[in-house]
């Protein structure tokens, strides 16, 4: 630790630290009690109840368990979650980064650099190019058919919407889980391995047997780093298909926007919001026991 | 011996589709933004031109959109980085009893999912009278990306050894000017990292933008080139792809900066290593 000799006073830290704590106070923490009491409220967009809202107690909560669009926007997310972040990235983040071990440098680079391309394409763009990748006349189809796997093509962001934005979000997601594999695996000293392969253990043995707990950690607070971070993805799904067609490919965080900012329900939209703040909330405390923060 | 060079060319093979697949999407972006007749499909344009990045770059309202961005990330990085530096000082240096407390609150917020607090910021914004404001937009931008700032930000501080500073109390200056002379220099790393790291966040993002700011004229590029997606996406794909691609050029270099400064590291280490 550094801080021998420093005798700072609890003052001179407080002066330090208030213009973070001012910004952090009213930009964060307050937004977040305004959730809680703007969830029990029936306040909308414009109109008399915007500024008259009145308070209703749990009425929003009552009106959200019993809401089959909530429902579906639940299982939605899940669907999104497990197949973007569990199966998509991580997974493959973590397959990349194994089988890239002790392979040659440059290929290691190409097929580092273009993942993590991918990574640092602003949302928007990721959407564009994925929009015309996917579309009718796009390259997949073009490619497909091309190879006799289709006869015809498929409007993908029509008929496997939730596919589509699936796709989209291991494009852009996965160079955070392949980096995080990337140092644990490093961090393995060559010699444990070594010396299983010595012992005989076949390579699917040594990688369930020895790589896998050893990174244990790392796959516990990468999915919950990735999990975080997919709950609230907005902008791609909505610039992608808005949530459509129909509610297939609405997520809690676009059903968030649509009673809010669509509708008007701005109540609701609280109450909503607040399921995927809990869920948050729930998903940082696990974060932080399993890394252990070192503060 | 034969069984291993097999499974090393499907190793080989299978990175190979990875890359494939990621590399797709991006050249489609980068060859339909110089052909003046792009559609959906990968294809290397027949006559290259420049025509859509002119077109792009001489629209005022697209060039409006930039500089909309450049303020709201610039303004936004700027803050950041000086709170953050103010903040992580006594975080790294004093011996606080609430230290821990403050730290784990930090933490604790860099995971939380920012869109779910959006309906009450709106609203906040409407009753203070601040929505539709560029500049007000950009603070809270740099309230949000102000915990993960701290947190490097103290990380980076933790770094910098206190031998140096002692000696430069022990030479007769004050707190303030070891602070200015010593510990500043030694932090321009990390600086530059958190900077960039802030920078780029705001830079790409599109909801915040989208709900706090209502005028057009304040659109920042990311609000522009969505809107320009919805309106004309399916005619003018050459301009779309010119227009993301300036887009992403900053995002792209200060990416590479930073790995720059990350592997330089503190390689200047200090007097007590």
């Amino acid at each position: 630790m550094s801080n021998h000799g420093h005798r700072g006073n609890n003052a001179t830290a407080l002066t330090l630290i208030l213009p973070a704590i001012a910004l952090l106070g009213f930009f964060f923490v307050w937004p977040i009690v305004l959730s809680c009491y703007f969830s029990l409220t029936d306040m909308t967009l414009s109109g008399s109840r915007a500024v008259r809202y009145h308070f209703v107690g749990f009425e929003n909560f009552k009106h959200l368990f019993a809401d089959p669009l909530f429902r579906t926007s639940c299982a939605n997310t899940l669907i999104f979650l497990a197949l973007s972040a569990i199966i998509g990235q991580l997974a493959l983040g973590f397959i990349v980064a194994l089988i890239m071990r002790g392979k040659r440098r440059w290929f290691r680079s190409a097929v580092g650099i273009t993942v993590i391309a991918g990574w640092i394409t602003p949302e928007v763009i990721v959407a564009i190019c994925w929009v015309a990748f996917l579309s009718r006349e796009g390259s997949v189809n073009a490619m497909l058919m091309g190879a006799g796997i289709l006869e015809g093509p498929i409007s993908w962001l029509i008929s496997f919407p939730m596919a589509s934005v699936v796709f989209a979000n291991i494009w852009h997601g996965t160079a955070f889980s392949m980096i995080q594999f990337q140092a644990a695996l490093d961090s393995i000293p060559t010699s444990v391995e070594e010396a299983a392969e010595i012992d005989g253990a076949s390579g699917f043995r040594r990688l369930w047997g020895i790589t896998i707990p050893m990174v244990k950690g790392t796959i516990m607070t990468d999915s919950i780093l990735i999990t975080l971070k997919t709950l609230g993805v907005f902008g791609l799904i909505y610039a992608m298909t808005g949530g459509g067609p129909g509610t297939k490919t609405t997520t809690l965080s676009v059903y968030m926007y649509k009673q809010a900012f669509s509708s008007y329900q701005m109540g609701y939209g609280t109450a909503i919001a607040l399921v995927l703040l809990l869920l948050g909330v729930i998903l940082s405390l696990c974060y932080m026991r399993v890394s252990k923060t070192p503060l | 011996m034969k069984r291993k060079n097999a499974k090393s060319a499907a190793q080989y093979g299978a990175l190979s589709l990875v890359f494939a697949c990621f590399a797709l999407p991006l050249l489609w972006l980068a060859l339909a933004s110089f052909d003046p007749n792009a559609d959906q499909i990968i294809k290397i344009p027949g006559k290259p031109t420049l025509a859509n990045y002119v077109s792009v770059l001489g629209g005022p309202e697209n060039l409006q959109g930039f500089l909309n961005s450049l303020l709201l990330a610039g303004l936004q990085s700027v803050v950041d980085v000086a709170v953050a530096f103010l903040a992580a000082y006594p975080l790294s240096r004093f011996q606080l009893s609430w230290k821990r407390h403050f730290l784990y609150v930090i933490v604790f917020m860099t995971a939380l999912p920012l869109n779910a607090i959006m309906i009450p910021v709106f609203k906040l914004f409407i009753s203070c009278g601040i929505q539709n404001n560029l500049v007000t937009t950009s603070l809270f931008m740099a309230a949000a990306n102000l915990p993960y700032g701290i947190w490097m930000m103290k990380n980076f501080m933790d770094d910098v050894p206190v031998s140096l500073e002692e000696a430069a109390w022990v030479d007769g200056a004050g707190k303030l000017k070891a602070m200015r002379k010593i510990v500043v220099p030694l932090m321009v790393p990390g600086l530059c990292t958190v900077l960039i790291y802030v920078f780029t966040a705001a830079w790409g993002n599109f909801f915040v933008p989208f709900i706090l700011l209502q005028d057009a004229a304040k659109f920042p590029a990311s609000i522009r080139i969505y809107q320009y997606f919805q309106l004309n996406g399916l005619v003018e794909y050459g301009k779309l792809a010119a227009y993301s691609v300036v887009y992403m050029v900053p995002s792209v270099v200060l990416y590479a900066l930073t790995q720059q400064f990350m592997s330089k590291g503190f390689a200047m280490g200090g007097a007590d290593r």
